[in-house]
Order: structure tokens, then sequence, then C-alpha cells
């Protein structure tokens, strides 16, 4: 187990992208455009529907070429969690059927992302899946981190001046994939200010089923961002890169009776260019 | 998995206002942690850590001969003790030589393991904890809620009340004036003692060293002033080198509190010699094993043994600062204790622990000896599933979503069905899992799928 991959303790750099299209680039280049396939996760395309398009629009504006393979489902990362590897596998397996030729895997998910990029790796001790799952994790990206480490952008607009604005850390995307500028950066350079805010890296206490299972420690944790959060001053929203925190943070907000705005990443991107969502 | 979660939960509510003064005390370890993190090279020290312990653990066989013949060759007694039975067999033979009738004890989680104080108690030897978190607990007959911090569940006020009952103290008392109380009776009981009853932070093979890191001088006190001294090591608690130590001594330290060092260390060799005419006449070190070769064999659950004990990943744990160390209901608590538990004290006994965690990884960014403890986690997971201990309506409900996930023509069905709902009905969806809508508002669909808004195009 010692030489399995989460044992790393800092970010790594990401996988190297194996088609060589770093050289590209997309802004300019419509003569070899970067081709990605949106991997918009369940709860993506169930609960955050617009801000997924927020994301494609995005994409396209930037001159990357969205592509959506309708087969896609979910990443399996549920049962993973769960100790159900048996099923994890078989929506490991078809996830990795589904992008397999895919040149880019973009998910409005930091957590999902994770799943793909580091998990599967875990979960295929079979020759063939494994040598999938290795070479999609070296394709899949979660959005602020591709567009910042892949398309080489960190200027999507100047939409967000004056804005004050809070960052969620999703887990998954912080301490696993090493993700903390890019959002920040993309955030700040749109004119937004990033309200800095004591628990922001801290678990918002979702965790797939565990928010289930353990409803009053889940919620505990969310009242322990959202308290320090209030405290953090004035805030005009609140944005993370990951569905499920933000599903959570905002359920619970609104069952304390706060009301805040929570808006996924990619929509407020797409606003930041100038864009209506 | 409810009802044993519901158990979990009642635990922590139990507390009080335990939620206030967890929060406190392990946001200010950890940052004191994180400061000194940043004060040293620390990733590089971690990855160093890891080598040594898990050369130690790949060779432990060794070295346990090694740390024995030093021992031996420096005046101590060694004992190996494979059990508790053994553990509590051996301290009687101690007692009923010396004629011990009072015991003084420095902190030790591996005395809780073994329910040293119980044995002695009913030994009838009078047992002193000298630690003064753990002096208080001794008092309120409460076990160690934290690695380090035993009683930091409890607030300044609680222990006004608790001194003003039992030493007449007023209520106002500074921790001063109450830590000045306490010094008086540790003091006398020091010198009054028989035995001094220890475990070990470290035991270095080389030198045959134990090695105790403190930060109130009782340990000094209490491995020095009886004619007595027992140190219970855990087998995983060997160290090859003394070169190891200075490293272990500094990382240990500042993982655990923040401090570059601890106030006091302790370096234990053996009893007084005729050239070293201080300290005990008698040193006995027991050698402790107690479930952790079983542990060492086990290829998914060995690496939790690299742990020295610091705490701090129950300071960076979200869900312990929720629920406090007693809501696990096990020696060890928080993110270490629910991958140790398991291989110590059984899987069975130690559910739900390795299910109570959101996997959020930040313990495993503070551990200085970096153990995986997501990783671990889920593993345990893995084999509860395999066990039947998990619950079955989770595992019906992932089998289901599983069955759809894998057929899109059904998942596309399902996800149509789900946002053709009427509005009040469509909100139920997913989390009819209850728990959800016990602390939440009910999540709201989108008004149609991504997948819709895509086959209608996206301008």
């Amino acid at each position: 187990m010692s030489e399995q991959p989460t044992s790393g303790s800092e970010p790594k750099a990401p996988p190297r992208p194996v088609s060589g299209s770093e050289a590209r680039t997309p802004a300019s280049g419509p003569a070899a455009p970067v081709r990605a396939s949106l991997f918009v996760t369940c709860l993506g395309d169930h609960f955050y529907a617009d801000a997924a398009a927020s994301a494609v629009r995005l994409l396209r504006k930037l001159g990357v070429e969205v592509d959506f393979p309708e087969a896609q489902t979910c990443c399996g990362q549920p049962a993973f969690n769960a100790g159900r590897d048996a099923e994890a596998r078989r929506m490991a397996a078809h996830t990795l059927e589904v992008f397999l030729e895919s040149e880019y895997v973009v998910l409005p998910s930091g957590s999902c992302a994770c799943m793909l990029r580091r998990f599967y790796t875990h979960l295929s001790h079979d020759g063939d899946l494994s040598a999938q799952a290795a070479d999609l994790a070296g394709r899949t990206f979660e959005l602020a981190e591709f567009l910042v480490r892949v398309l080489g952008v960190t200027d999507v607009g100047r939409g967000l001046e004056g804005r004050r604005i809070a960052y969620h850390h999703g887990c998954h995307a912080l301490r696993e994939l090493g993700i903390r500028k890019e959002p920040l950066a993309l955030l700040a350079n749109a004119g937004a200010e990033v309200v800095p805010w004591e628990a922001a890296e801290e678990c918002c206490g979702f965790g797939g089923l565990f928010s289930v299972s353990f409803p009053q420690v889940s919620a505990g944790m969310a009242d322990r961002k959202l308290d320090t959060l209030a405290a953090a001053g004035e805030v005009d929203l609140l944005t993370s890169a990951d569905c499920g925190c933000l599903l959570q943070l905002s359920s619970r907000m609104r069952k304390r009776g706060q009301d805040l705005d929570v808006r996924h990443l990619a929509d407020v991107l797409w606003e930041a260019t100038g864009g209506d969502s | 998995m409810e009802i044993h979660s519901r158990e979990y939960l009642k635990r922590a509510r139990e507390g009080g206002d335990v939620r206030a003064s967890v929060t406190g005390a392990t946001l200010s370890f950890d940052a004191r942690r994180r400061a000194a993190y940043a004060g040293v090279a620390a990733e590089e020290w971690r990855v160093w850590a890891e080598g040594v312990k898990t050369h130690l653990l790949t060779h432990l066989d060794r070295y346990l001969e090694e740390a024995e013949t030093r021992l031996v060759a420096n005046g101590a007694r060694v004992h190996w003790a494979g059990t508790q039975e053994d553990v509590h067999r051996i301290i009687s033979g101690i007692i009923e030589r010396r004629g011990a009738r009072r015991a003084v004890k420095g902190k030790s989680m591996l005395s809780e393991e073994l329910e040293v104080n119980e044995l002695l108690e009913k030994r009838g030897v009078d047992v002193l904890e000298t630690d003064l978190g753990e002096y208080i607990l001794q008092l309120l007959e409460q076990p160690p809620s934290h690695i380090v911090g035993p009683a930091i569940h409890l607030s300044l006020d609680e222990i006004r009340r608790l001194y003003h009952e039992t030493h007449g103290t007023e209520l106002d008392a500074t921790p001063d004036e109450l830590a000045g109380v306490s010094r008086v009776i540790l003091r006398e009981a020091f010198l009054a003692a028989d035995v001094g009853i220890t475990g070990g932070n470290f035991l270095v093979a080389e030198t045959g060293t134990v090695a105790l890191i403190e930060n109130e001088g009782n340990i000094r006190l209490t491995t020095s002033a009886p004619p007595v001294h027992v140190a219970l090591v855990g087998i995983e608690k060997l160290l090859p080198r003394w070169s190891d130590l200075a490293v272990f001594l500094q990382l240990t330290a500042r993982a655990a509190t923040g401090q570059p060092v601890g106030n006091y260390v302790s370096m234990i060799h053996g009893p007084r010699t005729v050239e070293d005419p201080d300290g005990p006449e008698e040193v006995h070190v027991l050698l402790v094993d107690n479930g952790r070769s079983d542990v060492l064999a086990d290829p998914e659950a060995w690496e939790a043994l690299r742990c020295v004990r610091c705490g701090a990943c129950l300071n960076a744990c979200p869900v312990y600062r929720q629920t406090g160390g007693h809501a696990y209901g096990a020696v060890y608590s928080g993110p270490i204790g629910s991958v140790l538990n398991p291989g110590l004290a059984g899987l069975h006994a130690a559910m739900p622990l390795p299910f109570a965690s959101s996997l959020c990884g930040a313990c495993e960014k503070a551990c200085p000896v970096r153990i995986p403890i997501p990783e671990l986690l889920l593993s345990w997971r893995r084999r509860a599933v395999d066990a039947g201990m998990d619950s079955r309506a989770k595992a019906g409900l992932l089998k289901a979503w599983t069955a759809v996930a894998t057929r899109p023509g059904l998942y596309r069905a399902a996800g149509g069905m789900l946002h053709a709902l009427p509005d009040p009905v469509r909100r139920v969806p997913l989390p009819v899992v209850g728990g959800w809508r016990e602390v939440r508002t009910d999540p709201e669909p989108s008004r149609a799928s991504f997948r819709e808004l895509w086959r209608k195009g996206i301008e």
C-alpha cells in the first residue's frame, strides 16, 4: 500500500497530457483547437445543469472544442467511498470506456476529477483496465485547473469587478490534486476581491454518504464553515468547484435561515467573461 | 450502520459543551503545528521519518532483540508481553515482590489500552495520575479524550468547579492557582511512591534508551523519584539509531504542540549504578505487543503502526472537532484511532469508526510520519462490507445506483423522470436517505438536466 499515490504529501504537478497538445495556444489557434469532453458528473447533470452549461460556454469562448459523450453517468465515487469496490469498478469501467477517445476530460468537480485521476488506478488491478485508468488520469482535469494549467489562461475577463467572493476549497481538489491558487487567481484576475476566511480550506462535511450517515456531525462541520464565513465580513457570494460541497453548504445555510448567493465556480467565471448565464 | 451511528452521535451529544472546548483547543494546537512545520523543511523531515519507521517495522525482529540486548547490558530488566494478561501478570509480579502500595503514573495511552489503573486498584495499590490533565480526569473518573491533551474536552470553568468541590479552591481560581494546589499533592505522591509507571515515546535499539517527552516535569519525577520504574513500550515505538532520536524528538514535539522540543525529555538507559548513583533501583521495560504484530502482518493496515502518538491528526480533523474523543468509544480517538482500533480491538468492536469520516485528508497532511489515513479507512470500509457489517439499506441503494449508472439508457430515463416530477415532489429525490433532511433543506434539482440543455443546444 505504501507505494500508492495518495500517500504523497505535497501537491504534485499534474500528470502530463498524453496527447502532447500543450504546445498549442487554444485562445489564438483555431487551426488546432484543443478538444475536451465535458464529464458533467451526476450532481452536475441534475443539480447544477446551468453551471455545467456555463462551463461549456466558457470553454468554447476560450477556443476549446467541447463535446459531451452522452453515455456518461456517474464516476462511481459513492460506491468507492462506501468500500464497495465491485460496484465502483463497474462504474469506473463504464466511464473509462466512455472517455476512451477523449483528448481531455474536464469536470466541474474536483472530487470526481480526483476519482478519475487518483482512485481509478486503485480499482483497476487487471491489465487492460489499469492501463486505461493510467491513460485517463493523464487527460483528466478539474475545470479551473484545466484553464490555468492546460490552457494557460488566468484571465477570463473583468466581469467580477468590485465583487467580494468567498471560495470554498473542496478537499479532493485541494489536498489530493493540489489545486489551490488556480481558482483564486481566476477570480482575482476577473476583478473580484477574494475574501480570506478562517475555514476556507476545511471540509464542509459533505463527504457523500457521510452526510446522510452522520447528519449531526456533518451539519456541525458545515456550521463551522458558515459561522467563520459570517465572521469574515461582507461577502457577495460563495463559490466552489464542487457540486457536492455546494449542495451541502447551500442546503444547510437555508435550513439555518441564512441567505447568501451560493454558485458554482463555472457560473461565476462565465459571468466574469461578461456572459449571461 | 444507522444504529451504530446513532450510538456514536448519542455519545457525541452527551458531551454538552464539548464542541466549543475541543474546537478551541484543536484549532490552537493545529495552528501551532502548522507554524512549527513552516519553520523547518517539514516535508523532508516527514519523508525521512516515514522511511525510518517503515524500515523499523520491516526489520522489527532484529531491532527488538538489539534493544533487549542493550537494555539488559544497561542493567534494565526486559519483559516480553504478548497480551494484556501478560502485562498484568508482569506488573503484579513486580508490585508483589516490592510490596508496593503506592504508584505514580506518567501519561500513557498504552496504559489506558492495557487497563493498568484497573489492575493496580484491584491489587490494592493507590495509583495517582501525575499529568495535570490526567489527574483532573482521574478525579472525574473519565478516560482521556485526546492523545496529547487528555482533558481538552473540559472548559476552564468545569475544572474550577471540580477543584472547588474536591480541593476547596475559589470558583474564580486562576489556572496557576489550580496547578499550584495540584503540585502540592503530586509532590508528596512522588516522594511516597513505591513505583513509577510510564509509557515510552521512543525506544532506541542501538543504545537501549527509553525516551519520554513531556511539558510538566511529572514524568521526570515519576521515572526518577520512586525506587522502581516500569516503562510500558509498544513494540512499534522503537527507533533503530541514537541519531534518529534527535530528529524524532523535534518532529514529534512540532507535530503535537508546535514546540521545537518538549519542555522535558527524559532518556532512561537503566537503573542507578555505582558510577551514576541517581535514579531508581530497578528499571523494567515491558515490550508490549497486544495485537500489534497482527496489524504489522496486515498488508493494508500496517502503516498505522508508524504512529508516534502526537495527536496532530486529531487536531487537524473536522470530525473530531465536532465530537471530541469520547464519542469514538475507544482508547485511541480521532483519525488514527479509526484506523488503529479496528486492527487492535477488532473491526466489529470498532464499527462504525472507519465510516465516520468525510475522507477530507487533513489528517494525512498533518501526520509527521505520513500515514495514509484515508486510504486505511477505505481498506477497513471494504472489509466491513465484505464481512456484512455495513447497513443493508446502503448496500441496496448502491447496488441499484450501479445498475442504473452502468446502463446509460436507464440512467437517462431515471434522470428524465427526476426533472419531470411536479414541483413539490421533485425536491425529494436522491436523499430519501433520511439523514439529509434532518439537518438541511431538500436540494433542488435543476429545471432541466444538463443533457437536456445540451440536446437543445447551448448558445
